[in-house]
C-alpha cells in the first residue's frame, strides 16, 4: 500500500503560500546555498543520480538532458520552463504554480546554475492570469530578496528570470513549438535534429523542462539524491502529482511515489460516483491510450503503464464511468486536435479534420463497420508522419477505444445513433435523481 | 467598435516589453496582449507598432496574431467567458452550461451579447479547451480567472452580476478585472490582486488533507540510506 508524500504540494495549505515569507519559514531558498556549495556539474550528478525522469509526459532523465549541453559552445545557454500546461486531463502545474511558485523559482535558479545559463524563462499559458500573477510576484520577491540577479548568495553567479504569458495554442507545449513562441513567432514546430540542446532559443543551447521536473529540483539538492530515489520504483524513481478527474468521489491532486495504482487513487479519493462503475480512463491525458477497469493495478510509473500499451504522461487520470459513451469522448477529443494541429505538417493537418468527419458519421450512426477499419487505417497514416507527437496523440484515444469498445461503436451504427443519455453523465446528475 | 489610438505611454511599453529580452522579436506575444490592452482588439494599428518597434513587416506580425486563439480581430465584452468542452469538462456538464448560455445570452459561439438598458457592462462568450482545471469540472473562465464547478444556474447567474456591474470573484482567484485589465497583466505589468484568493481550492488540497489526517509524509532525509558519497566527493 503506497502512502502519499506531499513535498511539491506541502504548502498548499499554509496561509499565502504563494509568498516568500511563507517559503522561506519553511526552509525554503536553503537548497539554493547546499547547490552553490556544489560545482555545476556535481549538481547535474545529483539529479541524475536521483533518477529524476521529466515531469511533462514523456519521461527523459533530467539529468541527462542537462549533461547534453555542450559546455564548450560559446553562445550563452538558456534554460526555459514548459509552463504551457494544456494536456486535456492535466491539471498539476497550474495549483502548484498558484500555490507555491517560489520552489518552481528556486529550481529555475539551482537549474540554470547547473546548466551554466544566465538568463532563464518561464513560458506560462496564457488563459491563467492569476496564476502568472503569482509567478510575477515569485520571481519580483526573489529578486528584492538577492535570490535573482546580480552575484546572488555571493556566489558570483547571476541570473535574469523572465514570465512570459503564451496566448492560447496547445502545440506550444511541444518543445519546439513553445520556442518559435517565445521567439515571437507561430508556434509551429521544428525537425529535430539539432535538438534543442545544441540549436534551441536564439540557436543556442537550451534546455527546456516542465514546471513539475524543475520544482523537484531543489528537494533533491537540499534532501539528496538517495532520498528522493527511495521513493517511487526502480525505474521510475520519486513523488509526482497524480490529478484525479471526472467520475470520482473527490477529484483534486494526490501527490505519490511513482508506482502507485489507480485503484490504491481511487480508495483514497472515496471511489467513483455511487452506484457506478468504472469503465474507461486516461493515465495521462487524452494522448495516452485509454485503459480500462482491467488495468486497476497497473503501476503508474513508466514502464507499468508502457507494459499495458499506454504512457504515463503526466499523471492526468480522467475517470469516466459507465454513462460516459466513448464515441463522444473521442469524437470530443479529435474535434481538439483537429482544432489545435498547427498545420505544418500535411498528415496531422489534413489527417486530423478525415478522423473528425468519420467518427462524426459514426456517432450519427451512419455508415458500415467498415467505416471502423478505415478509421484505424487512417490513424496509420497518421501515427509517426509528423514532425511532433500532436498527431500521434490524436490516433491514442481512437485506436485504443476502438480496440477496447469495438462494440460500442457498432451500437451506434444498430441503434442509428448514440444509445446514451448525456444528461446521466453531469456532475449533477445524481442530485436531480435523489431529489 | 471605436477604439483608442495607441499613446506614447502604450508605445513605450512596448518598447519597454521588446527590451525584456536578448532578442526584441521574443517580446511579440506580449506586445499583441498589450495591444489588446489598449485598443480591445488586434487593431491594424496595433499591428503596424508591433512590426515598426521589432523591425518586422506586419504581415509577419498578423501571422502571429491569426495563429493564437487568445487574440482578438474583433472585439469581446468587458467580462469575456469561456466554456470548457473539452471532453472531460463536456461530460459533466460543460456541454449544458454552453448551451444554456448561448439560449440565454442569444448568442453563438465567439460572439458578444446585446447590453440591454441597464446593463452596465458587457459579456461575451466563447467555447474553450482545456484550461488545466479538470479537478473542478465542468470548468468556466471568465478573463481568463477560474470558475470552478458550475451549473447551467450559476453560470447563468453569473453572467448576470457581471452584466449589472456587481462585483463578482474568481473561485480560486482574485475579483475580477475587464478583459482590458487582465490583458494588461499578460503584457508583464502587475495590477496588484495577486494576493487576493486562496493559496489552492479544495480539489487542489484532496490528497494533502488525507496525508495531515493519516500523517504521511515523504520520507525523512535522516532516515534515507547515504549513497552520496560518490556525488559529495568532488
Amino acid at each position: 500500500m503506497s502512502t502519499l508524500t506531499p513535498v511539491l504540494s506541502d504548502t498548499w495549505d499554509a496561509e499565502q503560500g504563494w509568498k516568500l515569507s511563507t517559503y522561506a519559514a519553511r526552509g525554503g531558498y536553503d537548497a539554493l546555498d547546499a547547490a552553490f556549495a556544489m560545482s555545476p556539474d556535481d549538481v547535474i550528478t545529483a539529479v541524475k543520480d536521483s533518477g529524476l525522469r521529466g515531469r511533462g509526459g514523456a519521461g527523459f532523465p533530467t539529468g541527462m538532458k542537462w549533461s547534453f549541453i555542450p559546455q564548450d559552445n560559446p553562445k550563452p545557454k538558456y534554460l526555459v520552463v514548459n509552463a504551457d500546461e494544456s494536456e486535456p486531463g492535466t491539471c498539476k502545474d497550474i495549483p502548484l504554480m498558484m500555490g507555491n511558485p517560489h520552489v518552481l523559482v528556486e529550481g529555475v535558479i539551482i537549474s540554470s546554475y547547473a546548466i551554466r545559463a544566465n538568463k532563464a524563462f518561464i513560458y506560462i499559458r496564457g488563459e491563467v492570469v492569476h496564476v502568472i500573477r503569482r509567478v510575477q510576484a515569485a520571481v519580483a520577491e526573489a529578486y528584492a530578496a538577492g535570490h535573482l540577479g546580480k552575484d546572488i548568495h555571493g556566489s558570483g553567479y547571476d541570473l535574469d528570470v523572465v514570465v512570459h504569458a503564451g496566448a492560447g495554442a496547445y502545440i506550444c507545449g511541444e518543445e519546439t513549438a513553445l520556442l518559435e513562441g517565445l521567439e515571437g513567432r507561430r508556434g509551429q514546430p521544428r525537425l529535430r535534429p539539432p535538438f534543442p540542446a545544441v540549436a534551441g532559443l536564439y540557436a543556442s543551447p537550451t534546455v527546456i523542462n516542465n514546471v513539475e521536473s524543475i520544482a523537484s529540483v531543489p528537494a533533491i539538492v537540499k534532501n539528496g539524491a538517495a532520498w528522493f530515489a527511495s521513493m517511487g520504483t526502480e525505474k521510475s524513481k520519486g513523488h509526482g502529482i497524480f490529478s484525479l478527474s471526472g467520475h470520482v468521489a473527490r477529484p483534486g491532486q494526490y501527490e505519490a511515489p511513482l508506482g502507485i495504482t489507480l485503484r490504491e487513487l481511487l480508495d483514497l479519493a472515496g471511489g467513483g460516483r455511487a452506484g457506478h462503475q468504472l469503465k474507461f480512463w486516461t493515465p495521462g491525458g487524452s494522448s495516452t491510450p485509454l485503459l480500462t477497469a482491467e488495468h486497476l493495478d497497473v503501476p503508474l510509473d513508466f514502464e507499468g503503464v508502457g507494459a499495458v500499451g499506454s504512457m504515463l504522461g503526466t499523471r492526468a487520470l480522467q475517470i469516466f464511468d459507465e454513462t460516459v459513451c466513448v464515441v463522444r469522448a473521442v469524437l470530443r477529443w479529435t474535434e481538439f486536435y483537429k482544432h489545435e494541429s498547427c498545420g505544418k505538417c500535411t498528415p496531422c493537418r489534413e489527417g486530423t479534420w478525415w478522423l473528425v468527419q468519420a467518427l462524426t458519421r459514426l456517432e450519427h450512426g451512419q455508415g458500415s463497420e467498415a467505416d471502423l477499419d478505415q478509421l484505424l487505417d487512417q490513424c496509420d497514416n497518421i501515427l509517426g508522419r509528423s514532425f511532433c507527437a500532436l498527431g500521434d496523440g490524436a490516433t491514442s484515444p481512437i485506436s485504443s477505444s476502438i480496440a477496447h469498445f469495438r462494440d460500442e461503436y457498432l451500437a451506434h451504427l444498430t441503434h442509428g445513433g448514440c444509445p446514451f443519455d448525456p444528461a446521466r453523465s453531469t456532475a449533477w446528475a445524481g442530485r436531480e435523481v435523489t431529489a | 467598435m471605436a477604439t483608442n489610438q495607441l499613446d506614447d505611454t502604450t508605445l513605450a511599453e512596448l518598447r519597454e516589453i521588446a527590451a525584456r529580452y536578448p532578442e526584441a522579436r521574443s517580446g511579440l506575444l506580449p506586445m499583441l496582449h498589450l495591444v489588446q490592452s489598449a485598443q480591445g482588439r488586434i487593431t491594424p494599428e496595433g499591428i503596424e507598432a508591433c512590426a515598426a518597434i521589432l523591425d518586422i513587416s506586419p504581415a509577419e506580425v498578423s501571422g502571429v496574431a491569426t495563429f493564437y486563439t487568445m487574440y482578438k480581430r474583433h472585439g469581446v465584452g468587458d467580462y469575456h467567458v469561456g466554456v470548457c468542452t473539452n471532453t472531460l469538462c463536456a461530460v459533466m456538464g460543460g456541454d449544458e452550461i454552453f448551451a444554456r448560455l448561448k439560449e440565454h445570452l442569444e448568442i453563438g459561439n465567439d460572439e458578444v451579447a446585446v447590453q440591454r438598458q441597464g446593463d452596465s457592462r458587457t459579456v461575451s462568450l466563447e467555447h474553450i479547451e482545456c484550461n488545466a482545471a479538470c479537478d473542478y469540472a465542468p470548468v468556466v473562465m471568465v478573463n481568463w480567472e477560474f470558475m470552478d464547478n458550475q451549473t447551467p444556474e450559476s453560470a447563468v447567474q453569473m453572467v448576470e452580476a457581471l452584466r449589472a456591474g456587481h462585483e463578482v470573484s474568481s473561485t480560486r482567484g482574485p475579483r475580477l478585472c475587464t478583459w482590458r485589465e487582465a490583458e494588461r497583466v499578460l503584457a508583464g505589468f502587475p495590477d496588484g490582486r495577486v494576493d487576493e484568493g486562496p493559496t489552492a481550492g479544495e480539489a487542489s488540497l484532496a490528497g494533502l488533507r488525507i496525508a495531515r489526517e493519516r500523517g504521511w509524509t515523504a520520507p525523512d532525509p535522516a532516515q534515507t540510506p547515504a549513497v552520496e558519497a560518490k556525488e559529495s566527493e568532488a
